[in-house]
């Protein structure tokens, strides 16, 4: 299988290099070339679809000729994470880039089949080239072995175990963060390569946006998706207690996600007003550019991050191809700017338009500042030869502002209409939820001690308007269709979301956002956090709770190779039982280090213990002091090694010969397995100090909440009104203006 | 084996994506008048931005007057689009 994967991979790089070139041939009209090209993208899809498989086949079978497989997976790795072992890797990562690319690219150019003809070859000559692009770079890991890009890389000869799935990875979020990130990536190369056809041919009206607007709300509830899950598994994982740490990976895929929220904004204003054209080409460039330079920071190794993949040879190539995007593409827009300039300007500051580019504004001002935060050390080492870094107080300080304006425009707009708002009934609209959130804000700061952190207070007053805003534009829409046409306020609330999805999930959005931001701001400004070292027995105060270090717990599973050191946390108010608490952290054998020791100097990862309700999160993680161990690992070590040559020199003796080596090693690891589960008896029996670290987190469960939010208003705006329903619409509509043609 | 399998997908390939170069198909081609396909998306949305427009007074967003004027620009858009279907043999 490995083989045939290979030869389709390459297959599906020439399919991409034809694709690119038949579209160019058929730009002037000739259907056959056109036609011929899109059977390519066809093609490779299907050829980079048998190459994953065949990989996912490799994984599956324990196939170690595969240095892939040899590299991130083992007989002893769970079947789910041999299966999504794949992207832990860079080639494996820019395998399923391009055949993410190839599927989407296959589905946007069976949905323009016939349709914008003049576009769709230098489109798909984009999109060939960069499904090139990609797949070259995997090929040419063939000839320069240290790229670490080729997939079907072979080793000879196998070996007999793999190195198995970094111990970080072995999490359900991080399983599914990587593909549902670089998904979003991939697809955003869809109204990029559009817009590169539309500014081509000078066809600068909405119709690419219409075209592609479906596939860059797909890959935006992707990479929303693949930075919740991140967040996530940072917060359940890493032992730091926090969600988000303004690291350069995670600044990398929320950045393309600004630029990206912005352009499927401000394309609404050009498809309803014929506005914004220049702003749309640009963003959407921006966007690709920042996916390519996500790509590119996970994978170059150039900045400092827990998510670093070690420096690597494809850095400069991705880099390249950025500077291509940027350069090719800003040549382009500068030359269409007559063309781009439209005739209509916004004709009032209370229109939704107008907050649209404000919107545009506040979210590409958050992408700058996060971008300079981000690769200010390779900035400042270029210029002062200081590589000087940039943490969490800087973005928090600068972000925070922006964030808290955002919020109250994602309430506003929705009130707007588009054009303008008729005077006198701004206040009729804006005053309700301005009353809601200034009679939040008193309760809050009378209630609560939100008055002593300002920012927070404030934004939890705008998103209380936002929050207010959005659930007044459902009453609203339910009012005005329930006067129309009678019926229960449910059935009136129900038949105009659904014949206004797009709205009305773009409201649900709004309302997730407006959650989230909440949530991050009670989180992280009053969050209670204390580190202390217990020995079972001891307690310590965190904020409002008593946090009793109960009892140790060790286990062992064997199937993982992995040794499990935890304790019982009980955790008080009022001295009333609240929670038990159960964190723990494991270690890993390691391939690096032999035997028992061999635990203690690899991966560890922490298993939080948490209890999570509406009202916050109490969270635990713990690090047990080893060092009073280290005598008994060491000694555990002799004894083995003792006792293992005891009973290869007896086998010698019976049978006359030298055992073969494969007999140690299973002598060892037998012997190795009966120590550890003495040394877990003894941690048990006379347990060290163990560090934990305990926060109380207020509303962090909303954060998900919100987010999961927002992605459902996102499929509901994704998701197309019945076609029954748009043709009755439509000739209802007809009929009317035939009407009025004949009265004219 | 895997080799040879490989080299079948190769010809399938081929054969598969030189199929229009082969077939007798002229430019032009059949399918969807491209320009009858745009103007009926225009169509749509124009229709969308009517429909919006209701919603906004229905919600008191816009007066009586301002949606009047709005709305009859919106349809005055949508005839000149329904003509250029007609021209276009739609």
């Amino acid at each position: 299988m490995p083989t045939l994967g290979a030869a389709c991979l390459v297959c599906a790089f020439l399919c991409a290099i034809y694709a690119s070139g038949a579209a160019l041939a058929g730009r002037n009209g000739d259907r056959r070339w056109v036609d011929s090209a899109r059977r390519s993208v066809f093609a490779m899809a299907a050829l980079l679809t048998v190459s994953v498989v065949s990989l996912e086949v490799a994984f599956l079978r324990d196939d170690f000729s595969v240095a892939l497989v040899a590299d991130h997976s083992s007989t002893t790795t769970p079947t789910g994470y041999k299966l999504t072992a794949m992207w832990s890797s860079q080639a494996g990562s820019l395998l399923l880039w391009a055949w993410v690319l190839s599927l989407a690219a296959s589905g946007v150019l069976l949905a323009t089949r016939g349709r914008l003809r003049e576009l769709v070859p230098w489109a798909t000559a984009v999109l060939g080239g960069i499904a090139a692009f990609f797949t070259g770079l995997m090929l040419f890991g063939v000839i320069s072995p240290g790229a670490d890009s080729f997939p079907f890389e072979r080793l000879s000869p196998a070996p007999v175990e793999g190195v198995g799935l970094t111990p970080l990875l072995r999490h359900p979020a991080m399983a599914i963060h990587p593909p549902m990130l670089y998904s979003g990536y991939a697809l955003f190369s869809i109204p990029f390569a559009f817009a590169i056809g539309a500014l081509v041919t000078r066809r600068l009206d909405a119709s690419w946006i219409r075209a592609t607007r479906r596939f860059a709300l797909i890959a935006w509830v992707f990479l929303s998706i693949g930075i919740l899950l991140g967040s996530a598994w940072s917060y359940s994982e890493l032992g730091w207690g926090g969600y988000w740490g303004w690291d350069p990976v995670e600044n990398a895929s929320l950045m393309p996600w600004l630029v990206g929220t912005a352009f499927l904004h401000s394309v609404m204003v050009q498809e309803k007003r014929g506005m914004l054209r220049t702003w749309n080409v640009s963003l959407i460039v921006g966007v690709y550019a920042l996916c390519l330079l996500g790509t590119f920071l996970v994978r170059s190794g150039v900045l400092e991050s827990i998510h670093a993949f070690g420096v690597s040879k494809v850095g400069g190539p991705l880099l390249a191809l950025i500077a291509v995007v940027v350069i090719g593409s800003a040549a382009l827009i500068v030359s269409r700017l007559d063309d781009l300039r439209g005739s209509r300007r916004i004709e009032s500051l209370v229109s939704r338009e107008a907050v649209f580019l404000v919107n545009n504004l506040l979210l590409i001002g958050l992408c700058a500042v996060i971008f300079w935060g981000t690769f200010f050390p390779l900035i400042s080492e270029a210029l002062t030869g200081t590589e000087r870094s940039v943490g969490p107080p800087f973005f928090n300080r600068v972000v925070t502002p922006l964030a808290i304006l955002l919020v109250l425009f994602t309430g506003i707009g929705p009130l707007l209409a588009w054009r303008r708002v008729s005077a006198g009934r701004l206040w009729r609209l804006v005053g309700p939820p301005a009353g809601v959130a200034l009679g939040v804000t008193a309760v809050l700061a009378v209630t609560t001690d939100a008055a002593s952190e300002p920012a927070a207070l404030l934004l939890f007053c705008f998103a209380a308007f936002a929050l207010a805003a959005i659930a007044g534009e459902f009453i609203r829409g339910a009012g005005a269709q329930r006067a129309l046409g009678g019926g229960s306020w449910t059935r009136s609330l129900a038949t105009v979301f659904a014949r206004n999805r797009r709205r009305y999930g773009g409201y649900i959005v709004h309302a997730g956002i407006g959650i989230l931001f909440i949530a991050v701001a009670a989180s992280s400004s009053f969050q209670t956090s204390s580190d202390v070292r217990l020995r079972p027995g001891q307690s310590a105060t965190v904020g409002d709770y008593e946090v009793t270090y109960r009892e140790p717990t060790a286990s062992i599973d064997s199937a993982e190779q992995k040794l499990t050191f935890g304790a019982v946390l009980e955790v008080a108010r009022d001295d009333e039982l609240v929670t038990t608490l159960a964190p723990a952290r494991n270690y890993y054998s390691s391939a690096a280090t032999e035997g028992v020791r061999g635990f203690f100097e690899g991966e560890a990862t922490s298993e939080v213990g948490r209890r999570s309700r509406a009202g916050g999160d109490i969270w635990a993680a713990m690090r047990p002091d080893l060092r009073p161990l280290d005598s008994q690992i060491d000694a555990a070590d002799q004894r083995v090694e003792r006792r293992a040559d005891q009973i290869v020199r007896r086998a010698e003796q019976v049978a006359g010969t030298t055992p073969p080596p494969e007999m140690r090693a299973a002598v060892v690891s037998q012997l190795e397995g009966a120590k550890v589960k003495r040394l877990g008896s003894a941690y048990i029996d006379d347990p060290p100090p163990v560090d934990f670290r305990v926060n109380v987190n207020p509303l962090v469960i909303w954060i998900w909440l919100g987010g999961a939010i927002s992605v459902a208003g996102g499929l509901i705006a994704i998701w197309p009104a019945p076609a029954a329903r748009r043709r009755r619409v439509a000739d209802v509509h007809a009929a009317r203006l035939a009407r009025d043609l004949g009265r004219a | 084996m895997e080799i040879l399998v490989a080299l079948v997908l190769l010809v399938f390939v081929a054969w598969f994506v030189t199929g229009p170069l082969r077939s007798a198909r002229g430019q032009g081609g059949e399918g969807e008048d491209p320009h009858l396909a745009d103007l009926e998306a225009r169509k749509e949305a124009k229709y969308r931005e009517i429909r919006d427009a209701e919603l906004d007074r229905e919600q008191g967003k816009l007066s009586e007057a301002d949606w009047r004027a709005a709305d009859a620009e919106l349809r005055r858009e949508a005839i000149e689009i329904l003509r250029q279907i007609d021209e276009a043999g739609g």
